[in-house]
């Protein structure tokens, strides 16, 4: 944009563009916060991770993919399923259970896929997407294709030992993957520096001859500058690449987490640097949003929201007599 | 035999199956440890790595749980990974990724993703390879439904097998007896896919049924020989698949010999023969004449020396012995 003139230090940023950050993410945060009340009100179940505070890693990186691209997530996916295409309807109803769902209610809140937009999963064994996205990228080289896998997992993945021998296999064999790790600092209840005895985590992946950065997860424009520039030159080279997204979770775990393990304080102290507000304060200082226009999206954002809720409400449950559907491709085998 | 049939090994017939595979299909590449270059560990994939090149023959480094999940992902991008696992007792390395992704991307996922992957690996004992290398645990993989688990017991499964498992839109598993690699006999020149759905009755009879998969079937027959000299004619059943399990062929041959002994080299408690007797007393019961009986594996972990790795496998004179009271010849 002409008129405008980039900060020292910050990347330059596009006003379309960051409207679009800012709608994406706003998305997610209301999205979750009406999940997590319809949790308490019963009408979702099962295990429900919040993505709140993340926000801004999901959307920078997904931004920075084609739509051909895949992507392979963990159980903390909301919102990637979002800014991949999924729409909320297809979201809400997996998480009421319904047969509308993405996956018909068979997966809920930790397993959404989506053929079309190239997700796959949703995969609650922490560790376990990254060699299934190794190998996506595998398949892409072998038939030609000028594909990036994009590989979102936690820093608790990186003690497991997947987590090893996909960065050796996919550094081994120069396959085109992006591994992303979403670092909240916390595995669960377990501080990084109570599992890791190097908390540098970029230079673990340095160790397999990755390369690798760390950017401020926190900030949306950061992360996508990042991500771009490493699916930029997996794109050119079809090596694999090691992004690091320093972010924080503000809610539990999951709603069964008390919590015990970190202090209000330190979990206020990162609310200050939500993704969502630093966004919004720097789109006023521009001058490319008033409280009018922020009303106007939050409004829009409240109305997708509760339609998806009616269509999940209003949809059906899967007959029972589908249960065995799907085990085998071939109804006939059991 | 005529003339178009040769002499071959098990380990030729294999590789037989491999080569067809390569070259049947361009979207057919073989990966695991040692694969190319060394050969294979048991020389399965001898030669193929010259013959279709690195991309299509790949060794791995030493991680089960990533070669095989790549394969599960390679699968999903739209190729016909054939993965192979030296043996079973390594497979429990990447037994996250064919429980957790293989066997439940389908159903989880309402249908949208199927996993058109083949993992090969060797099982069983009988070479002193002691508590680590020698257990057969096909049953385990047997319990999960969204696979499906062949045992190739023959020469001509062996090869054709294979081919027909890859044209399986799911995950199948293929266990090869790895006393077996050795074995040498006789399969025609072109011999092709072979159903993977069915058992296969090897020796007819009408006195008793042996119910074995595997190396087993070897040593039900040598028993059924040595029966028939007694006057005991017993039916042998190779089940070839263990998941989903050839029901029918066991339930109408009991229909017809009231007794059934199930040999497997598997340990009993809650094992594969615990399921097929089981579904012999649900639904064959009063065809019996007599106590389904199993002989299993002594539950030890496998001995090396060589007497001791021999009284906990299952033998031809138990089989024989146990055949004999069963039908009444004490």
């Amino acid at each position: 944009m002409s008129d405008f003139k980039a900060k020292p230090g910050l990347p330059l940023i596009d006003r379309e563009e960051s409207l679009y950050f800012l709608r994406q993410m706003l998305r997610i945060r209301r999205f979750e916060e009406k999940s997590a009340e319809l949790y308490s009100a019963t009408k979702i179940r099962g295990f429900l991770h919040l993505y709140i505070g993340e926000e801004a890693v999901g959307v920078g990186v997904a931004t920075a993919l084609d739509p051909a691209d895949a992507m392979v997530a963990t159980y903390r996916e909301h919102g990637h399923a979002m800014v991949r295409g999924m729409g909320m309807d297809a979201i809400m109803a997996e998480m009421y259970g319904k047969v509308t769902g993405c996956c018909r209610g068979r997966g809920g809140s930790m397993h959404l896929f989506d053929a079309e937009h190239r997700l796959y999963g949703g995969n609650a064994i922490v560790g376990g997407g990254l060699p299934v996205a190794v190998g996506l990228a595998l398949a892409d080289r072998m038939q030609g294709r000028k594909l990036v896998t994009c590989c979102c997992f936690g820093e608790g993945a990186m003690a497991e030992g997947e987590f090893h021998e996909s960065m050796n296999l996919a550094a081994l064999w120069n396959l085109p993957v992006l591994f992303v790790c979403e670092n909240n600092y916390y595995a669960m209840g377990t501080a990084l520096n109570r599992s890791e005895s190097v908390v540098d985590l970029t230079q673990k992946a340095a160790a397999y001859g990755v390369d690798a950065m760390a950017v401020d997860g926190m900030d949306v424009i950061a992360v996508v500058a990042a991500a771009r520039k490493a699916v930029a030159q997996i794109r050119a080279t079809a090596a694999p690449f090691f992004l690091e997204c320093r972010t924080y979770r503000f809610r539990p775990h999951s709603m069964f987490d008390p919590e015990l393990y970190r202090s209000k304080q330190e979990v206020e102290g990162w609310k200050q640097r939500c993704p969502i507000q630093s966004l919004i304060r720097r789109l006023q200082e521009q001058g490319w949003l008033d409280e009018e226009a922020l009303a106007r999206l939050e409004e829009e954002i409240t109305g997708e929201i509760s339609a998806a809720v009616d269509f999940a409400e209003r949809s059906e449950w899967e007959p029972v007599s589908e249960l065995s559907r799907f085990v085998y491709s071939d109804p006939e085998v059991q | 035999m005529t003339g178009q049939t040769r002499t071959i090994t098990y380990r030729d017939a294999v590789c037989a199956g491999l080569r067809d595979a390569l070259q049947r299909d361009e979207r057919v590449f073989l990966m695991g440890e040692d694969v190319g270059r060394y050969g294979g560990c048991f020389a399965a994939s001898k030669g193929l790595l010259d013959e279709f090149g690195p991309e299509r023959v790949r060794d791995t480094p030493l991680s089960e749980s990533t070669f095989t999940g790549a394969g599960i992902g390679a699968a999903l991008g739209g190729l016909r990974p054939i993965v192979e696992i030296m043996t079973v007792n390594f497979s429990l390395l990447a037994l996250d990724q064919i429980m957790n992704n293989a066997a439940t991307y389908l159903h989880m996922s309402g249908g949208l993703f199927n996993v058109p992957l083949v993992i090969r690996m060797a099982t069983g004992g009988g070479k002193q390879l002691a508590a680590q290398h020698s257990h057969s645990l096909e049953g385990w993989y047997a319990h999960i439904p969204g696979i499906k688990v062949l045992c190739t017991a023959t020469l001509e499964d062996a090869r054709g097998m294979l081919w027909t498992a890859l044209q399986d839109p799911d995950p199948v598993l293929i266990f090869e007896p790895s006393i077996l690699y050795a074995m040498e006999g006789e399969l025609a020149e072109g011999a092709g896919a072979v159903d993977i759905a069915r058992a296969k009755v090897h020796r007819s009879g009408n006195d008793l049924t042996l119910i074995t998969y595997g190396s087993c079937l070897y040593k039900c027959l040598d028993a059924a020989e040595q029966l028939s000299a007694t006057g005991i004619e017993a039916e042998v059943i190779d089940l070839r698949s263990l998941r989903p399990l050839d029901e029918e062929s066991f339930l109408t041959s009991v229909a017809r010999t009231h007794r059934a002994l199930i040999v497997d080299e598997g340990w009993r408690s809650g094992s594969l023969s615990a399921e097929i007797s089981a579904r012999i007393m649900e639904k064959a019961f009063y065809e019996l004449d007599a106590p389904v009986e199993r002989i299993c594996s002594v539950e030890v972990p496998m001995p090396y020396a060589k007497h001791m790795e021999e009284a906990a496998l299952p033998q031809v004179a138990t089989i024989v012995e146990t055949a004999r009271r069963m039908c009444g010849g004490g």
